[in-house]
């Protein structure tokens, strides 16, 4: 079985990445359960210029088959991640791709230029849709609702970047298409979707929101059906590759996302509930190609029959 | 210390109280790498993806052949828990963050809100196999809420009851009793050390109390989790140095280091 994939110009042992955020910082809580070789990418948890804190809790809850976060981005800032996690991570057996978000067009410049080049990331993930942090200089909250906004970002980031860049983007918008387009148009090499969806849980007892930042993003089974929607439709009219996010949970899912148009996908809620789920989405993923005869991952992509809706 | 997945075989699942279950679950590698304090993350159903996540129980007795947890039926999840049988099988994950540190040489005054007891159980018992004096205040909202004050009689604790309704022991809340205690013993900066789990409200005022008698004290704190390995940076918790994580930094803190 083949599961190797490129994308993005680089070669992955293994489709199946895992998503920022759920992977820890430098994915050390997971080593007694996974062997980082078989994983095929791991996206390092998003960074900021400065130091972040984080929201206040309640910062996780619930709701029917999905999980609402509003983590806030809480990180010690780029300085330390490239002092001190970076060089860690490139140790690893697998790639490393280092996520990134800022409020302007600076921010990203200097947090890019501030990775040594000996420590360079196999591509860094422009996150430009994190719903709990507000994005300046844009008259939308994220910068990826905002088709010139995310042009001039993505822009920004691949005349520094000595890496490929991939942009993040957020399903909370009218037409993903256009902000997929934008972003090819600045020069991404992929687009990952999506990031959460955004929405708010409610404590009927007390009769308040449950979250302290009252709305969070939306991830895990529920938005499944949603993000292959995004994933499709950008396929469907935007030459550039996908990395398919959202919901999975097995590796039919990962299937799903493939003959949706994804290259690769990545995992991110399964991790907090099985912190070995990678693995064992990994091996029904490879199940799943050998009941349809198929003897490479890459064959997959976009392989739907029928059905150009967009 | 190692983090396991381990299939459980449930050995019983009883009803104890009112609202409250204690299931008894065959896990020796579990059990042998587990302190009192420490928590697993119960996996309530293999396939389902509703209840999605796992839920943070404490490791409420700590055997050769296995472990039991103690809860409170409060939800959908731990109603699918109650309904589970013997002989079922049940994925946990742990044991997971990081448990109490005995001080030898203090006497110990554990506390105890409502099923916050589960982890002071198997806490006791480490305490009196270290021939440590200990009394123990256990506080709920009625009679039928309190359990286990026989079974840490026996153990040889010294035990205090207080029931809002007045129900069983004094009348009011736990920190009333610890508060008449304090008083009526006259401690002089005892060697004490507090070890307390229950409510927020309860361990706050147990914070106040300790910070006035100037008693030194460690509590175990609840909030809401996702992962449990400190992997989300979900359950974050207010410390005077700043956010830090229920999972992975507690659940038990040092009782001065909470922001209230
Ligand atoms: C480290 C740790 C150890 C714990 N140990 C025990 C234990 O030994 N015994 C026990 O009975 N319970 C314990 N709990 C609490 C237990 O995890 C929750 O009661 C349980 O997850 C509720 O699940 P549910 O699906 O039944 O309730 P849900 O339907 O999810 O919720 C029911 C109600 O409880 C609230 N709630 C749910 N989870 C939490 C939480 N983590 N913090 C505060 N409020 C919450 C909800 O907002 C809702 O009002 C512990 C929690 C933590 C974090
Ligand atoms: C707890 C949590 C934290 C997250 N943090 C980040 C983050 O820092 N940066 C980011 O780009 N996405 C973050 N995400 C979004 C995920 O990477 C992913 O896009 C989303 O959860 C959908 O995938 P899933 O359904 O597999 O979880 C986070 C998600 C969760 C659940
Ligand atoms: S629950 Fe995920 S970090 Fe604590």
């Amino acid at each position: 079985m083949d599961l190797k994939i490129k994308l993005a110009g680089i070669t992955f042992e293994n489709p199946i990445w895992v998503a920022s955020g759920t992977f820890g910082t430098k994915g050390q809580e997971f080593e007694d359960f996974i062997d980082f070789a078989q994983v095929g990418a791991i996206v390092t948890k998003t960074v900021t210029l400065l130091p972040r804190e984080g929201n206040p809790p309640p910062r996780v809850v619930e709701t029917r088959s999905g999980l609402l976060n509003s983590i806030g981005l809480p990180n010690k800032g780029i300085n330390s991640f490239v002092s001190k996690e970076l060089p860690e991570l490139k140790k690893m057996p697998t790639k490393i791709i280092v996520s990134i978000a800022g409020t302007s067009l600076k921010d990203i410049e200097k947090m890019i230029k501030k990775i040594p080049e000996n420590i360079m990331p196999d591509a860094i993930e422009l996150n430009l849709s994190c719903p709990n942090v507000t994005h300046g200089k844009t008259k939308y909250k994220l910068t990826a609702q905002d088709p010139q906004a995310t042009e001039k970002m993505v822009k920004i980031a691949v005349g520094t970047a000595k890496c490929p860049i991939i942009a993040k983007l957020t399903p909370n918008v009218t037409d993903i298409t256009e902000i997929a387009k934008a972003a090819k148009k600045a020069g991404a090499q992929a687009v990952s979707l999506v990031n959460t969806y955004a929405g708010i849980a409610i404590d009927v007892e007390e009769m308040k929101p449950v979250l302290g930042n009252v709305v969070g993003g939306l991830s895990g089974p529920a938005i499944k059906p949603l993000a292959l929607k995004a994933v499709r439709d950008v396929y469907n009219s935007v030459d550039i590759p996908i990395v398919g996010i959202g919901g999975i949970v097995g590796g039919v899912d990962v299937a799903e996302f493939m003959l949706c148009g994804a290259g690769a996908v990545q995992v991110g809620t399964a991790n907090l509930i099985d912190p070995d789920a990678h693995k064992r989405i990994s091996k029904e993923f490879e199940k799943y190609l050998i009941l349809k005869g198929i003897k490479k991952a890459s064959g997959l992509t976009g392989k739907l029959k029928g059905g150009r809706t967009a | 210390m190692k983090k396991k997945i381990v299939n459980a075989k449930i050995v019983s699942n009883k009803r104890i109280a009112e609202d409250h279950y204690e299931m008894d679950l065959k896990t020796a590698a579990l059990a042998k790498n587990s302190l009192p304090g420490q928590f697993v993350n119960v996996k309530l159903d293999e396939k389902a993806t509703d209840p999605l996540l796992r839920i943070p129980l404490g490791i409420h007795k700590i055997k050769k052949e296995g472990i039991s947890l103690l809860y409170k039926v409060v939800g959908e999840g731990t109603d699918l828990l109650r309904n589970k049988k013997k002989g079922d099988q049940i994925s946990l994950l742990g044991p997971l963050g990081k448990g109490f540190d005995i001080k030898k040489e203090n006497e110990a005054f554990v506390i105890a809100g409502g099923h916050g007891i589960a982890p002071l159980y198997a806490l006791t018992k480490e305490l009196k196999k270290n021939k440590i004096d200990t009394i123990f205040f256990i506080g709920a909202g009625k009679e039928k809420h309190i359990f286990c004050a026989d079974k840490i009689r026996k153990m040889g604790a010294k035990v205090y009851i207080a029931t809002e309704d007045g129900s069983l022991g004094f009348k009011g809340y736990v920190t009333d009793v610890l508060e008449k205690y304090l008083e009526r013993n006259k401690l002089q900066v005892p060697r004490v050390t507090i070890y307390a789990c229950g409510p927020k409200p309860m361990l706050k005022a147990v914070a106040q109390i300790a910070e006035t008698k100037k008693i030194e004290g460690q509590v175990s704190m609840d909030e809401y989790m996702a992962c449990g390995i400190g992997a989300c940076m979900g359950c974050a918790i207010k410390t005077k140095d700043g956010y830090k994580l229920c999972c992975k930094d507690g659940p038990v803190f040092d009782i001065k280091e909470i922001v209230w």
